[in-house]
């Protein structure tokens, strides 16, 4: 029952911190403040062994207080923040760092650049070495902040180029930012991890100074070593580096490959079909019919008229080639059974017509070859665009009864 | 100026070492049974669980007593682990203590606790009757129990240290647990009778027009239960916001001074930090410790206040006299354990009684500061008492108890 009568300064803390939680939780955050004042207490018993030890949780949840009442300002975090670095010589850089993301939050740039800068040069005996990881993300956030000095530096000189504009000054600057940008972000991205913006803010930087060897090596092993965890980003900013540089259609279906395998509903997969469809490898073309099926599986693409414009589009070649019948065949045996019901209802049948009249036509275009000219949607749509008068619809409608054989021939 | 952490007082360490435990050592709890102990020879009207509480309350000084202490007397090294006082004093500690104390000190028995004096269960029920808001007539029952099994007695009362034969009386709980076998004579409670006679109460009630209104136990157990229901939440809430610490700090030694004092600063400035965001000023002055932690007037137009309120609605006329409608009593034990071995005389466990027993039995529990198992201890004592010749007789002819 917790209608104990007993009470000792461990169990009383422990029901403080259960009554802090609570408030945290409901966010009153007066109550929280209210109990954590006696809850402070605890830092002058502080021979805990257990992991999280009071001054943890004190800095933690007076974090938490801090951020969400309305009544403390950024100076208060920021003298309860020092406090609590002194607190715990092993925390030192975590809150150091989370001190500077805080900052970062509040749009105070500069003053998170200083306590970055200021945490970098922190030595304490071996803690030093044994808080190597947060040392390498503190240099790391601040190479980032000096990359963004660079940029800035560049914006001035892009905007004052011409003009007879004290130029040097600025440049000196910004090669400073660059290197001392470049030699902390190369460090970090060493590290198996996701590090999308510190890659991309390296890149930025390399490809800047023409030093495109060396971007190239660095996007190639954040996405092709099996150390680092797998991220489709990786494969994005890979892909758009070659295509930026003009490189090889090979290069860049390989690359898009990767993405397909992982990420099936990218984005991207409509600059795949594209490419994949005007190869002349069969093999390609193959892939391309995979690709625009296998992203039309999500429901985000089902109203994205330019996927659905490239299924098209394809079908109908296929169609009127005559030739890789099977191919639609292979595609369509998988989804035949929900397809119908996902994307050519009745019901869509109507929206769509409504809402995107193109979006109708390309759908219109599939549903009539995949279900023939008499399934509910391509009906509906026709017989819509008939009325309206509108010339494709007309043509559509002629295509479709021309090849009808063919839908039979598809879903045997 | 020893820099040791095992320096302080001159003979701390040995004070601390294992082999003393024959001896009484003093302790601070300790110096908790001396008071109740000399309140007790003064017949003061003071209950050992009120002194506790006013300990808890912060109306005596115990927490950090050092902070009294004269600037001559430094306190470090094993000092610490003597004055340093991390947990509330126990009820059961401090009263065996103080037993063992009496006996220690060679004393003889004590003053008479007569039938004038406070800790009297005659006066002692009456007081926790004022509080529970129960109605005055019960005082003339609890009497009746007090004198049927006699523990109203001068010998039975007092304190005769040493003599292993008598039961040590605890007077706040023994008066706490008449006051709940008067209600079981009178009410059952049994989660079942109590409501159906408070049903009756009410109807008789609506005929009353002389007179005081009837006692009706649904009306009653509302009006507790809100107010134990408040006033137990605000004592959790006292509970997890206790502060323990105070602006002297203890340390082992000088070397680790600084660093104690460092920490006690960022303390202070933590809880000014905080304490501003927290909204309500915190009130500077303690109120004024006060027997009664409950109490409840006649001049609340609302009701609420059954001091005045008769029995006669759940009494009935026999041979002249007014008796109890109930027939039936429950005990809550069958058979009483022995102290020694398992250190109680009974089991209490919530889920094994009825929940109106469990209710009264928290309320003195919330009164008392004390575990409801004690009172229910107590309670089962006197039953065995009350009804020891129907128990034989009970047991001789075969019929079972009821339970």
């Amino acid at each position: 029952s917790s209608h104990e009568h007993k009470l000792n300064f461990k169990k009383s803390k422990e029901v403080c911190l259960s009554y802090i939680q609570d408030a945290m939780l409901q966010k009153q955050w007066k109550r929280a403040a209210e109990f954590l004042t006696s809850y402070v207490e605890s830092l002058e018993k502080d021979f805990s062994r257990e992991n999280v030890g009071p001054s943890e949780m004190i800095w933690r949840i007076g974090t938490e207080i801090l951020c969400h009442h309305s009544y403390s300002s950024m100076k208060e975090f920021n003298s309860f923040i020092e406090q609590m670095k002194t607190l715990g010589v092993k925390r030192y850089l975590k809150v150091c760092l989370e001190h500077a993301f805080h900052l970062l939050c509040n749009g105070l740039i500069d003053e998170a650049y200083q306590n970055l800068s200021l945490a970098e040069s922190w030595r304490f005996g071996e803690q030093t070495a044994i808080q190597d990881k947060e040392m390498k993300l503190i240099r790391a956030y601040r190479a980032l902040l000096d990359y963004y000095s660079w940029c800035k530096q560049k914006n001035i000189l892009l905007e004052h180029g011409q003009d007879g504009f004290e130029a040097l000054p600025v440049e000196q600057e910004m090669h400073s930012c660059f290197r001392k940008a470049a030699v902390n972000l190369k460090e970090i991205i060493k590290i198996p991890g996701v590090w999308d913006l510190f890659v991309k803010c390296y890149v930025d930087l390399l490809e800047f100074y023409g030093d495109h060897n060396e971007a190239r090596q660095v996007l190639n092993e954040y996405a092709y070593n099996s150390k680092f965890p797998a991220n489709p980003n990786a494969h994005v900013y890979l892909y758009q580096f070659l295509k930026r540089h003009g490189e090889s259609k090979k290069s860049l279906v390989s690359a898009l490959k990767i993405l397909h395998d992982i990420v099936p509903s990218h984005e991207l997969m409509i600059d795949f079909n594209t490419m994949l469809q005007k190869s002349k490898k069969r093999r390609k073309r193959r892939l391309g019919l995979e690709v625009i099926f296998a992203a039309l599986d999500y429901a985000g693409w089902k109203q994205n008229a330019k996927a659905w414009s490239c299924l098209a589009r394809q079908v109908k070649q296929i169609v009127t080639s005559e030739k890789h019948l099977d191919w639609i065949k292979q595609e369509w045996n998988s989804r035949k059974d929900w397809w119908p019901a996902f994307h050519f209802s009745r019901y869509l049948a109507k929206r769509n017509w409504q809402e995107n009249e193109s979006l109708s036509y390309e759908k219109a275009l599939v549903a009539g070859i995949l279900l023939g000219k008499d399934c509910k949607y391509f009906k509906y749509v026709s017989h819509q665009g008939c009325k309206a008068q509108v010339k494709r619809f007309r043509i559509l409608k002629k295509f479709v009864n021309k090849h009808s054989p063919v839908y039979l021939r598809i879903s045997g | 100026e020893s820099t040791s952490a095992c320096s302080g007082s001159v003979d701390g360490s040995l004070y601390l070492m294992k082999n003393q435990k024959e001896k009484l050592r003093m302790t601070m709890p300790m110096t908790l049974s001396f008071c109740y102990m000399a309140l007790l020879w003064l017949r003061e009207p003071m209950t050992l669980s009120d002194l506790l509480r006013f300990v808890v309350e912060g109306h005596i000084p115990y927490l950090n007593v050092f902070q009294h202490f004269p600037e001559k007397m430094k306190l470090y090294g094993l000092d610490l682990k003597i004055f340093c006082v991390e947990s509330w004093p126990v009820y059961e500690e401090v009263y065996n203590k103080m037993l063992e104390l009496a006996v220690f000190l060679d004393l003889p028995r004590f003053p008479d606790i007569t039938d004038s004096c406070f800790l009297h269960p005659d006066i002692l029920c009456m007081k926790y009757l004022m509080e529970a808001n129960l109605p005055d007539e019960l005082h003339n029952w609890t009497c009746r129990v007090v004198k049927k099994v006699c523990i109203g007695e001068a010998d039975f009362l007092t304190l005769v240290p040493g003599n292993k034969s008598t039961r040590k009386v605890k007077y706040d709980v023994l008066a706490a647990a008449v006051i709940v076998v008067v209600l079981k004579l009178l009410f059952l409670l049994d989660d079942y009778y109590e409501w159906l006679l408070s049903d009756f109460a009410e109807e008789r009630n609506k005929n009353n027009k002389e007179g005081g209104p009837y006692f009706e136990f649904k009306k009653w157990y509302k009006v507790i239960k809100c107010s134990l229901d408040v006033k137990q939440k605000k004592l959790d809430e006292e509970r997890a916001k206790y502060l323990w610490r105070c602006e002297k700090p203890l340390f082992y030694s000088a070397e680790k001074k600084s660093k104690v004092l460092k920490k006690r600063q960022m303390v202070v400035n933590l809880q000014n930090q905080f304490g501003k965001l927290a909204g309500s000023v915190r009130p500077v002055e303690k109120p004024n410790p006060s027997s009664f932690q409950l109490s409840w007037s006649e001049e609340n137009t609302d009701g609420s206040c059954f001091h005045g309120h008769s029995l006669e609605g759940i009494l009935q006329e026999k041979c002249g006299l007014l008796t109890a409608m109930n027939p039936d009593y429950w005990l809550g034990t069958d058979k009483l354990c022995t102290e020694k071995l398992c250190g109680h005389l009974a089991h209490y466990r919530e889920m094994d009684f009825p929940q109106s027993y469990h209710f009264v039995l928290r309320l003195f529990s919330f009164l008392l500061r004390i575990q409801p198992s004690y009172i229910h201890d107590e309670v089962c004592v006197i039953e065995h008492k009350l009804f020891n010749k129907k128990l034989w007789r009970n047991m001789k002819y075969n019929t079972g108890l009821r339970k």
